[in-house]
């Protein structure tokens, strides 16, 4: 019972770094129509920049925020340099194109980090387990991770809800040309955006980081993730991304956790040991292609153009 | 004909012969290495030109067809693994496999438009991956080396690099011709007609479904076919030929290359995988000279270069490189 509390917890913890990803992913995606595959490599130099400049100022929460900062500055400097050329074009054409950005990002970071990993340690009053719920020990670092995600994941909800930007986001979501006939700076709007997305994925980065260490090439599999995320939840929809993304975070751990047992309740040993990591491993993609195959535009298919 | 038309095909031409006449070069001059990476080039290229098949003319952007070349590789490799070596028996069974897979992700997936379709596909491909991860006996991930290349009664020996090259070669050429005449067929009019206009094309009577679905198919059989030369060439299985990377690869040359044409597919594997291989070295060669060391360095950093490059040629060049050369005028 105790292990499957931590487990659901740990799950919970992996959805709601998804959901960082996914969110920016998802705006971007539902706003300015870009398939961005660089959205990986955002998260990447999240990690790296935190990692960099905790070492500099020898202050963890100092080092991600300063990271943050970046993260924003290359999110816009992206956009602005580069994305925004891809708008209105072909999805192939932005799959090709940020395609070509992952290569050039991993082989920068390989130039100035070097190929190593480049790990992020925790500061003493994150690094240690804490009692959340009476004889339940949970990591204080994971833990404070599913907290910074739901409060970011609230602010996001306010932002998008509740303020004037908020009201142009959505608004330009659903019809651009309108926004910009009235008069709003729609490209401003856009970077903007973009660097939003842009310090989405590199929070996520950046808790990530201690858990993992920052090495070349993590933002690819997330990336496939997070992808997967947005399609499960409509792709526009930041609500079905947060949806989508703590089933997906909870099937999965809780899915590699629990299944091979699962199976040897009714396949041989061997067979169940098998088949037990591969099956848990493919559970996500299932799920994707069910969901896909029922509702062809996700659970929450955000409001037609 | 007019003459700006002949631009193009004389470049093809050029290309066809130069694959033709290598061999003899590098029998000459001993030089294995370059008839290894173009036989390697023309089975991608083959892949390529299946993707084309259904990316470029059917409309329908799969994110997942390297999941064909590791179901072609993994039927030989499992094949020969049981003591079946015979390719008689290896190559259609892996065509036929293939077709099969591709018949069930095609049902399934081709419901969905857009980008859900790239993702769609995407997930089939993982899933076929994570079954090769978990495939215990035939190596997981560390994949499985094959003994023996499949066997053809003496009628063809793989085991020489001329012939297993002229082999890929001749199925290249096969494959391009074909997908050439399926594109020009009624069938073939039908496929470009649904990327056009879905809606259209049924409501004047079309069943464009279950054309999208043969077309599907048709490349993933093909797709397949190229699997089984990959891992008749590799004499070796693994995962790491269905990676989603892979897949993103066989999309590259394919747009590279140029998707309106169906060689634009063979000509993007030729300039993407010769220009992995020469890049570090034309950056260390011409750079040397003008800045010293720090060419050496960016050398080892190239793709650096070829991102940027990929970048380029969606912003700048959109027909790919076949775009490119000039074209001919409509009559």
């Amino acid at each position: 019972m105790l292990l499957f509390i931590e487990q659901c917890l740990n799950g919970l913890q992996v959805g709601l770094l998804l959901f960082l990803l996914a969110a920016g992913l998802t705006l971007v995606f539902g706003i300015m129509d870009l398939v961005n595959l660089a959205h990986g490599s955002l998260y990447m130099l999240g990690a790296y920049f935190a990692a960099s400049f905790a070492a500099l100022t020898d202050s963890f929460v100092l080092g991600a925020l300063l990271g943050l900062g970046a993260m924003f500055l290359v999110g816009a400097g992206l956009e602005v340099t580069t994305l925004r050329r891809l708008y209105g074009r072909d999805h192939l054409d932005h799959v090709l194109g940020t395609f070509g950005l992952i290569l050039f990002f991993n082989e920068l970071v390989r130039m100035v980090w070097g190929p190593g990993s480049l790990s992020l340690p925790l500061p003493s009053w994150l690094n240690r387990s804490i009692e959340i719920l009476p004889g339940v020990p949970y990591s204080a670092y994971r833990f404070s991770i599913i907290v910074v995600a739901l409060v970011v994941a609230l602010l996001l909800y306010l932002l998008v809800m509740r303020t004037r930007i908020g009201m142009l986001i959505r608004a330009g979501a659903s019809n651009r040309e309108m926004v910009g006939a009235l008069g709003v700076n729609i490209q401003l709007l856009y970077t903007l955006v973009f660097g939003l997305g842009a310090v989405l994925a590199g929070l996520a980065g950046i808790m990530q980081a201690p858990i993992l260490t920052a090495h070349i090439g993590m933002g690819e599999n997330i990336l496939i993730l997070a992808f997967v995320v947005i399609i499960i939840g409509g792709i526009g929809s930041i609500r079905g991304a947060l949806v989508a993304s703590i089933f997906v975070g909870l099937a999965d751990t809780v899915g590699r956790a629990y299944l091979p047992d699962l199976l040897r309740l009714f396949l041989s040993p061997a067979a169940a040991s098998t088949a037990g990591p591969a099956l848990s491993s493919m559970l996500i993609y299932v799920l994707m292609a069910i969901v896909l195959v029922l509702r062809p535009e996700g659970l929450f298919p955000a409001a037609r153009r | 004909m007019n003459a700006h038309l002949i631009a193009r095909n004389v470049f093809v031409a050029a290309l066809v012969a130069f694959l033709l006449a290598l061999p003899l070069y590098t029998g000459l001059s001993g030089n294995n290495f370059l008839l290894t990476l173009f036989t390697r080039i023309v089975i991608l290229a083959m892949a390529a030109t299946s993707l084309n098949l259904i990316m470029g003319f059917g409309g329908m952007v799969s994110f997942g067809h390297a999941a064909y070349l590791g179901i072609g590789g993994y039927v030989v490799g499992i094949l020969a693994y049981e003591g079946v070596y015979s390719g008689f028996l290896q190559w259609p069974l892996a065509i036929v496999i293939s077709a099969l897979f591709a018949l069930v992700i095609g049902v399934l997936s081709l419901r969905t438009r857009g980008v859900y379709f790239i993702m769609i596909t995407l997930a089939f491909a993982q899933m076929i991956y994570y079954v090769g991860v978990s495939l215990n006996r035939y190596g997981a991930d560390d994949g499985l080396t094959i003994q023996h290349r499949s066997q053809f009664a003496g009628l063809l020996d793989l085991s020489n690099r001329i012939v297993f090259y002229y082999l890929c070669l001749a199925l290249l050429l096969g494959t391009i011709y074909l997908v050439w005449r399926l594109i020009n067929s009624r069938f073939g009019m039908v496929i470009q007609g649904a990327r056009s206009n879905d809606r259209r094309m049924r409501s004047i009577g079309f069943p464009t479904f279950r054309y999208r679905l043969a077309c599907f198919v048709i490349a993933g059989a093909m797709c397949g076919l190229a699997g089984v030369l990959l891992a008749n060439f590799n004499s070796f299985i693994s995962p790491a030929m269905m990676h989603w990377t892979r897949s993103g690869d066989l999309i590259v040359m394919a747009v590279l290359g140029g998707m309106g044409s169906v060689f634009g597919p063979a000509i993007g594997a030729v300039a993407l995988l010769v220009l992995e291989e020469t890049l570090p070295l034309a950056i260390g060669r011409l750079g040397y000279p003008l800045v010293g060391d720090v060419a050496l360095r960016a050398a080892e950093y190239w793709q650096i270069v070829l991102g940027p490059l990929l970048l380029a040629v969606v912003l700048f060049a959109r027909g790919g490189i076949y775009g490119l050369l000039p074209r001919g005028r409509r009559d």
